[in-house]
């Protein structure tokens, strides 16, 4: 048997699966239906000064027919009354008591940070996230992404949490800056337990192409919204792995961005997560996604025969290197298996006009099945990507007789490198 | 093109529904855009159908329409009429991944018909060339070249026998595919490009002679099509109640028959005419339909999926079966048959009888070309014009595509090889006809 327990930064839960803060933690009632279906923790909707929303709210990014690959809200924090808020909280973790239920916090003063706490503390949380990344509304006030992108006011509001705090703290991260890791070193440096990452990301949407107006359209305005969704998780995964490999930092990682299901789960924690959180799969689908999530975390690991989250977290770490060390003389090459190609040639198109012209088609009068010139095939994967039929095109390692080396011991220690293909 | 309000086929729904605009945006996004197309190598007019397909699933319906209606002019009748199962939909990739084959022909469908309703027109006439095409028979084959050939500027003027054009696409497709009305708005706005002169009611041969046309125009297209059902040399053969299934499927098309004494049916023959009589005759309300066929079911020469269709509906079909004589008293009341073994040879004593009120014959058309026989430089080959590989028939000026030419195709092969010859014939005017005109006309030095 597994054991999926959790603990980021002393907050534990039964699995590692958390709502983020959002429209699903919205309110006790939603929270404990959640944890109900399974969710280990809710990071309950942001507190601050209840604010006005507006009408509409969400947009979706399409592809195709497949709807919402991304996601993005103008929705602010939390419009209910603290106290009705508080006392939530305080009935939430009366019945779930094992749950972690934490929560996110975004004000102003030091004063009001204060209260804040006290008052989380007092209601039962489990731990405090500071939400230090909302690219919409709240930067302009000065809060949310506005702290996030300064290490300095960062480290100083999260040095006033800590102090007043008894249970951990969370910094949530904004996406919104260049390089992840000052931020990251400055959270440490306020003495928070953990950091959560990624906020959304600033964006606009999509645009009506006849009435000329942003989405989500509010009225005859829009403005820009926090992305999300499945089509955020590479962002996310690059800066949660950037913290995990640089030495300076070394507090523990609630992912967040694009997770949807219990692979995207284990990839964020691969690269050093403890915990994942999940909002925009939950607005899309509900409550009940968890089932799979924890299912498949679970045979994973039985798979894998890891006992513990501990047993994988951080495993492909090591794997994230420059570009410099990558061995240049690896090499691989496309294979098609002729018994499975439909004969599509969408692999020809796309080797043609978007790589290095290696897959001919079929000679007249032969099998519909395209030809790779393995002497110029440079192993990209593109073929392998567009192919619509599961494993038909593979790539196959090929020994070339070079012994490894990098770009970097190539240049600064003269290793042999390999013939260039592809480059006629 | 007006037709008789009162028809029989108009009790016949669409066997394939249209799309949804919904349904058609997730299915044209299924469409894996392949590259050099099985879908389009299938199709005799070349349509590029991923392009129409992908430019469905952006919103750009026009440009859809647009790139189907380059191809093939006809293309909403041929949506509906085309055997996809055989053509594009058939070598859909899909069909080797155990997914089902993108619904090309309800997406051509989609497009077209939007494209006619809102009255979208995509071409011009070019400007006048001086030259004019006369069109025999006013079928797919003529109705494609005449559009095409007026692109590039030439007068034309379509010669047709009936009270109607558009051939059998008009007179003899299955209403459960495309009723008379829906083909003749596509004509009306295929006629739309202006400058296509129609004459109804005109034979060739009695009303105007090949010479009078040939003096008239520049260059004849030939497109009349097949002729009348062939019939079975057997006793019998001229009681009422026996007639050719092409005729009756035209008298349901144009106007109305009456089926309400017909108990029994039979359908002679196993190619498609036949198949699709048997449905007629079952979706007008006979209850007891039987196709008769000399061969095997799985020798038949009709789609299968056709014919799988028609048997669901409840069709019997009586196979090994030579009918020898129709029997009757002032009326047929049944057939005699006898029973064939598998060499198609009749088995001496194997004989037998099937009631019938009515027995249409689907064996097949006479052939047409002896009309053009006595033309010096036109060969015929059991009755089809022989051409070449862009419709010339080897007497100079004339060219020939369609039915006539290909011994009985697709309303879509029509339409290609009315188009080939169309382009051939422009080819024709625009080089040694122009250049014999300006040796007339030139002032003799």
């Amino acid at each position: 048997m597994v054991d999926l327990r959790s603990n980021t930064g002393g907050i534990r839960s039964p699995n590692p699966f958390w709502l983020a803060s959002a429209p699903p933690t919205n309110s006790g009632a939603q929270i404990m239906r959640a944890f109900e279906a399974g969710w280990g923790g809710a990071v309950w909707k942001t507190l601050g000064q209840p604010i006005q929303n507006v009408s509409s709210r969400f947009g979706s990014h399409n592809y195709g027919a497949k709807k919402t690959i991304g996601f993005n809200n103008v929705e602010l924090i939390t419009d209910r009354p603290l106290e009705v808020n508080f006392r939530e909280i305080y009935e939430v973790k009366k019945r779930f008591p094992d749950h972690a239920v934490i929560v996110s916090l975004m004000v102003e003063t030091e004063e009001e940070w204060k209260d804040l706490i006290m008052r989380s503390m007092d209601a039962g949380a489990d731990g405090l996230e500071l939400n230090f990344g909302c690219p919409h509304g709240m930067c302009e006030r000065g809060m949310g992404s506005a702290v996030g992108q300064e290490p300095k006011v960062n480290e100083r509001i999260t040095g006033w949490v800590t102090s007043y705090s008894k249970i951990p703290v969370l910094v949530k991260l904004t996406p919104n800056v260049s390089d992840i890791v000052p931020h990251g070193l400055a959270a440490q440096r306020g003495g928070a337990q953990g950091v959560s990452l990624i906020n959304t990301i600033k964006s606009i949407i999509g645009v009506d192409v006849d009435k000329f107006v942003l989405y989500p359209t509010v009225g005859d305005k829009s403005t820009n919204g926090g992305y999300c969704g499945a089509a955020v998780k590479p962002i996310a995964l690059h800066m949660v792995g950037a913290l995990s490999r640089d030495p300076r930092f070394s507090l523990p990682i609630s992912g967040i961005g694009g997770v949807a299901n219990w692979r995207d789960a284990v990839e964020f924690m691969l690269l050093g997560a403890s915990s994942v959180q999940v909002c925009t799969e939950v607005m899309l689908k509900g409550y009940r996604i968890v089932e799979d999530m924890i299912e498949g975390l679970s045979e994973y690991m039985i798979r894998h025969k890891f006992e513990t989250l501990e047993d994988f977290r951080g495993k492909a770490v090591a794997s994230y290197s420059e570009w410099g060390e990558l061995n240049v003389n690896f090499e691989q090459v496309a294979k098609i298996d002729a018994s499975k190609c439909i004969g599509c040639y969408d692999c020809v198109a796309a080797c043609r006009d978007g790589a290095h012209q290696c897959i001919e088609p079929a000679a007249v009068g032969a099998p519909r099945v395209p030809v790779i010139d393995e002497s110029e095939c440079v192993g990209c994967n593109l073929c392998e990507i567009v192919c619509p039929v599961q494993d038909c095109i593979t790539m196959v390692e090929v020994d070339n007789g070079y012994a490894p080396a990098s770009w970097n011991e190539h240049v600064y220690q003269g290793a042999a490198v390999r013939y260039k293909k592809g480059s006629h | 093109m007006k037709l008789a309000e009162k028809r029989s086929e108009t009790v016949f729904q669409d066997f394939k529904p249209a799309l949804s605009a919904g349904h058609a945006f997730a299915e044209a996004s299924r469409c894996l855009f392949c590259e050099d197309a099985p879908c389009t190598i299938a199709c005799p007019t070349s349509i590029d159908i991923p392009q129409f397909i992908r430019k469905i699933a952006t919103g750009n319906l026009k440009g859809s329409a647009r790139t189907i209606f380059d191809a093939n002019i006809l293309g909403s009748s041929c949506a509906r009429v085309c055997p996809v199962e055989v053509l594009c939909v058939g070598a859909c990739v899909y069909n080797h991944m155990d997914q089902p084959p993108i619904q090309i022909g309800k997406l051509q469908r989609h497009a077209t018909d939007h494209a006619i309703a809102q009255g979208w027109q995509f071409h011009t006439a070019g400007p006048d060339s001086g030259f004019s095409v006369g069109l025999v028979g006013g079928g797919p084959a003529s109705l494609s070249a005449a559009h095409q050939l007026r692109r590039q500027g030439h007068a034309v003027t379509i010669y047709e026998k009936r009270s109607v054009i558009g051939g059998l696409d008009v007179t003899g497709v299955a209403p459960y595919k495309v009723r008379a009305d829906d083909v003749a708005k596509e004509i009306d706005w295929l006629l739309g490009i202006g400058g296509i002169e129609v004459r109804t009611g005109v034979q060739v041969g009695a009303d105007v002679t090949w010479a009078e046309l040939e003096q008239r125009h520049d260059a004849l297209f030939v497109g009349i099509g097949l002729g009348a059902d062939s019939l079975l040399d057997v006793p019998g053969a001229q009681l009422p109640g026996v007639q050719g299934a092409v005729a009756f499927i035209e008298a349901m098309k144009l106007g109305t028959v009456d089926l309400s004494n017909v108990r029994h049916a039979l359908v002679i023959g196993g190619g498609n005419t036949a198949v699709d009589a048997v449905r007629e005759l079952n979706g007008l309300g006979v209850k007891d339909v039987t196709l008769v066929y000399r061969g095997t079911e799985a020798g038949m020469p009709g789609y299968k999926h056709e014919w799988k269709v028609a048997k669901i509906d409840g069709v019997h079909a009586a196979w090994q079966a030579l009918p020898v004589a129709f029997q009757g008293n002032g009326r047929v009341e049944s057939v005699r048959c006898i029973r064939m073994d598998e060499h198609k040879k009749p088995i001496p004593g194997a004989e037998f009888d099937l009631p019938a009120d009515l027995v249409l014959l689907g064996i097949g058309q006479a052939k047409l070309g002896e009309l053009l026989g006595g033309l010096p430089g036109v060969t015929l080959d059991k009755g089809r014009v022989v051409v070449d590989a862009h419709g010339f028939t080897g007497r100079r000026g004339l060219w020939a595509g369609g039915d006539c030419t290909n011994g009985g195709k697709e309303v879509v092969n029509a339409v290609a090889e009315g188009k080939s010859a169309a382009i051939a014939i422009d080819e024709y005017l625009t080089t040694t006809a122009a250049a014999a005109r300006q040796a007339k006309e030139a002032p003799h030095g």
